[in-house]
């Protein structure tokens, strides 16, 4: 088994009224079976409302399924004296940085967590430091959290996990509020952790160039898992994922643009230097 | 209609210590139509530099003549300036507070001391001009997506028949659909109507895709004001201030460095393609 | 005016009373307070006097901080000077029209205004010296005792601190409206008071909405980091009683039990 695994998860909510009348049912998350294995960077795509942030909330044990089961490390969140073991166990990052930070001090925002699972402090204080030098924050332990950039925040937060020493961390859409640097430099920390520390990463995004090297993706739409791969092959379906409200990386596109009117590329180029080897490729077979 | 920005700078909190120079001696004109992408990093000015375009900051030197009157004269009539310069600031679905989408649309037109039928006549025609399903009109605007929460906020300031419409990130946090509908629906509405556009954008490629000029702002300055195809040329200074060129002008790039006969100064899909193709073709 | 509170606020710099616990510096504004109400002459007074100057030289904190401070409360002072002034019983020193005042009103209201004065001082000098966290957990430390009686005390100082860090974030925010709601062409600046509380609801509504839709979303980032109360908790930064503040406690006894004696020695003398 995974570090995370699901049978069957479906997570319904029953909307009402004004009057607090049954109006309708929504299904969020519709049946997903999914394995994750450990160590690896797993990215989950999809549209506004396609059901991501639901399932990613099952995964802390934030939600409880409405049928079918998650295990985290082999724990079913359905047990209510797991909970602070899978939450230890499978730490979660927000999107709004604003409002996942508690205190008015960085480093002890970072030790917040491990102060609620009963870290003593003087192992605290060592955890503080390694989290906020893996991070690449330790030269603002002293500073406040409102005086940081959006990246910076999202640091911070990411800090704040490590700190309890989690197997796996779920971000939900890490970088929607993040301006183009900042969005690379928490996307770089995530790698990072995944390869230094070997943290499982569970990425939810729906920014593709976040997708592109990671080991597997998941696309989402409407509550189920409608594609499931590898970068590469995920983005050779370019017309499913626009159907899906996605899109693909530019180079991706101008691949596809390009296959359309007859040049025979191969499909799902994720950077430029394929593209460009793929087209030398071409130039020279044509010219034998 | 034009706006003509003469030298402002801007310094925020004046005599408390923490003084922080915000725009240094801006100069520019915006012409009647254009559609004008601004961008620069987190930090750069450009916020600070649009609020001072409807005087809601108030420029601590220069001055900027509104269809050639200055506006910083005590007789000019800020408030018309804020209905004749909408902006839309960012998330601007936090912004929304009445019962249901139709009367929060009108609460700019009615501060314009129309009539009820001017204004209801306005709040229609914005919620059709930002594609609105009628059949949501007198819905709750918390019950709506994301999306169509941006669209009605939007609809607010346009019912007020602004001829500048800024718009800051107005696709921050939506999804790859949700970000082309809500610029479709801009570009169509400024080929309709005339008006003037102008989009502050992370996105190189939309603003690539969009607009006919592009305005970068770094550390207060407005360092180039030009095309598209003009500013982008300059990709390797643009790193420099933490900003890039659309993904498509670096691979043209690395294309004729691999001996390709391409034109680099692509900017969008459809123009690499028709320069690779060509190129194909003549070799 | 709101500028002018500075209870609450904390003044960045180094002394000895920034350094001490915050439960010695609780404990310290308590037994100042209850010296204050203790005092009934002049010569009472003066000893609270000389202690309150001592240690606003020792905290570093300018004397025109403090002082700004009490214009906040300045027409609460007067109105209870005016209110001792004429309105106690006694030897009659003035008679105007139907108004008498009276020599025991005159100390009353003096000792009144001193009273409130001293008090707003001494409390904001409590804060202006100790950082919103510290000052949390020195109240949590403090009221610990109240557990007993099932106060949750940690849960109300967890509150305060959560409170602290939010309140320039939607300072912020409420500028951000503001300017939106400017922009759609809003008036907060004429018309009449009915009118410009009107103009505030297209700004409170959507301030409400966030609040609450932040409060939420920060309730569930702390359940996600195993937030579930004090149970269990440890501390990164406990409170630990140093040197300074065994002798500061010391202090404080003997500043007490000085007063008690010299309160029991003047009697009901008051000079």
């Amino acid at each position: 088994m995974g570090i995370v695994k699901t049978k069957d998860l479906t997570f319904e909510y029953i909307r009402r009224d004004e009057e607090g009348n049954v109006e309708g049912i929504t299904t969020a998350v519709d049946h997903v079976n999914i394995d994750l294995q450990a160590g690896q960077f797993i990215a989950v795509l999809g549209h506004n409302g396609s059901g991501k942030s639901t399932l990613a909330k099952h995964f802390n044990a934030l939600v409880s399924p409405t049928e079918g089961t998650v295990w985290v490390d082999g724990m079913d969140t359905k047990e209510d004296d797991k909970i602070l073991d899978i939450r230890q166990t499978a730490g979660m990052v927000f999107q709004n940085p604003d409002n996942q930070i508690i205190c008015t001090l960085v480093e002890e925002e970072v030790g917040f967590g491990p102060e609620n699972i009963g870290v003593p402090t003087d192992e605290i204080w060592q955890r503080v430091a390694d989290s906020l030098q893996a991070v690449g924050m330790y030269s603002f332990r002293k500073a406040s959290p409102n005086k940081l950039s959006g990246g910076q925040k999202q640091r911070v937060a990411i800090a704040g996990i490590v700190a309890m020493k989690p197997k796996c961390i779920i971000l939900d859409e890490p970088t929607a509020m993040l301006d183009p640097s900042g969005r690379k430099e928490v996307i770089s920390v995530l790698h990072e952790l995944n390869e230094k520390e070997n943290v499982t990463i569970i990425l939810i995004t729906h920014y593709m160039e976040e997708v592109i090297d990671a080991d597997r993706v998941f696309v989402m739409d409407a509550g189920k898992i409608m594609m499931e791969g590898t970068p590469r092959q995920i983005f050779s379906n370019v017309e499913h994922l626009k159907e899906l409200r996605l899109d693909v990386p530019q180079v991706t596109e101008l691949a596809y643009e390009l296959k359309k009117a007859g040049v025979p590329l191969p499909d799902g180029i994720l950077t430029k230097e394929e593209f460009t080897l793929a087209l030398k490729r071409l130039v020279m077979q044509n010219g034998d | 209609m034009s706006i003509i920005v003469d030298k402002i700078s801007y310094t925020y909190e004046i005599g408390t210590g923490f003084e922080r120079q915000a725009l240094k001696e801006v100069s520019c004109v915006i012409e009647k139509g254009e559609f004008i992408g601004l961008i620069g990093h987190t930090g750069s000015g450009k916020s600070t530099f649009i609020q001072h375009l409807n005087g809601l900051v108030k420029a601590t030197s220069g001055a900027i003549y509104y269809d050639g009157e200055d506006i910083y004269d005590k007789d000019f009539d800020m408030r018309k300036l804020r209905s004749k310069v909408g902006l839309v600031f960012q998330y601007p679905e936090h912004q929304l507070f009445e019962t249901d989408i139709f009367k929060d649309v009108c609460f700019g037109p009615k501060n314009l001391g129309l009539d009820r039928a001017e204004t209801e006549l306005r709040a229609f025609e914005a919620l059709r001009l930002v594609g609105l399903d009628e059949s949501l009109y007198y819905q709750s605007p918390f019950d709506l997506s994301g999306g169509q929460k941006r669209r009605v906020a939007i609809a607010g300031v346009l019912a007020m028949k602004p001829e500048v419409l800024i718009l800051d990130e107005p696709t921050a946090g939506l999804d790859p659909k949700g970000r082309d509908d809500i610029l479709d629906c801009v570009k169509k509405l400024q080929k309709e109507t005339g008006i003037t556009v102008i989009l502050v954008s992370h996105s190189m490629e939309d603003v690539a895709k969009y607009v006919d000029r592009i305005m970068v702002m770094n550390d207060g300055i407005l360092m180039y004001n030009g095309t598209p195809k003009e500013v982008f040329a300059h990709y390797k200074e643009l790193e420099k201030i933490g900003l890039a060129a659309p993904q498509v002008t670096y691979i043209m790039n690395d294309l004729k460095n691999a001996g390709f006969d391409v034109d680099v100064s692509a900017i969008t899909i459809e123009e690499a393609k028709t320069s690779i193709l060509k190129a194909l073709g003549k070799k | 005016m709101i500028r002018d509170i500075t209870i609450g606020q904390y003044y960045q710099t180094k002394s000895v009373i920034h350094e001490l616990d915050p439960r010695v510096k609780l404990m310290g504004t308590l037994v100042f307070i209850i010296s204050l109400f203790l005092g009934k002459s002049v010569w009472m007074y003066l000893a609270v006097t000389a202690f309150l100057a001592v240690i606003i030289k020792l905290s570093n904190v300018p004397l025109k901080f403090i002082v700004k401070g009490l214009k906040a409360v300045l027409i609460l002072i007067i109105f209870s000077a005016a209110f001792n002034l004429f309105l106690t019983d006694g030897e009659v020193v003035v008679r105007l029209w139907k108004l008498k005042i009276t020599k025991e009103g005159i100390y009353q209201a003096v000792f009144m205004v001193i009273r409130l004065m001293y008090l707003i001082m001494g409390s904001s000098l409590m804060t202006l010296t100790t950082t919103p966290n510290n000052l949390t957990d020195g109240l949590e430390k403090s009221l610990g005792f109240l557990k007993v009686i099932k106060v949750p005390v940690h849960e109300i100082a967890m509150m305060m601190s959560i409170a602290l860090r939010f309140i320039p974030i939607l300072i912020e925010e409420t500028d951000k409206i503001m300017k939106a709601q400017m922009a759609r062409g809003a008036d907060f600046e004429n018309g009449n008071l009915v009118k410009r509380a009107k103009a505030m609801i297209p700004v409170l509504v959507p301030l409400f909405i966030s609040a609450f839709r932040r409060a939420n979303e920060l309730a569930m980032a702390m359940e996600a980091r195993c937030y579930h109360g004090s149970e269990g908790r440890t501390k990164m930064k406990p409170l630990k009683y140093k040197k300074n503040d065994r002798i500061a406690y010391g202090v404080l006894a003997a500043y007490l039990c000085a007063m008690i004696a010299l309160n029991i020695f003047l009697g009901g003398r008051i000079i």
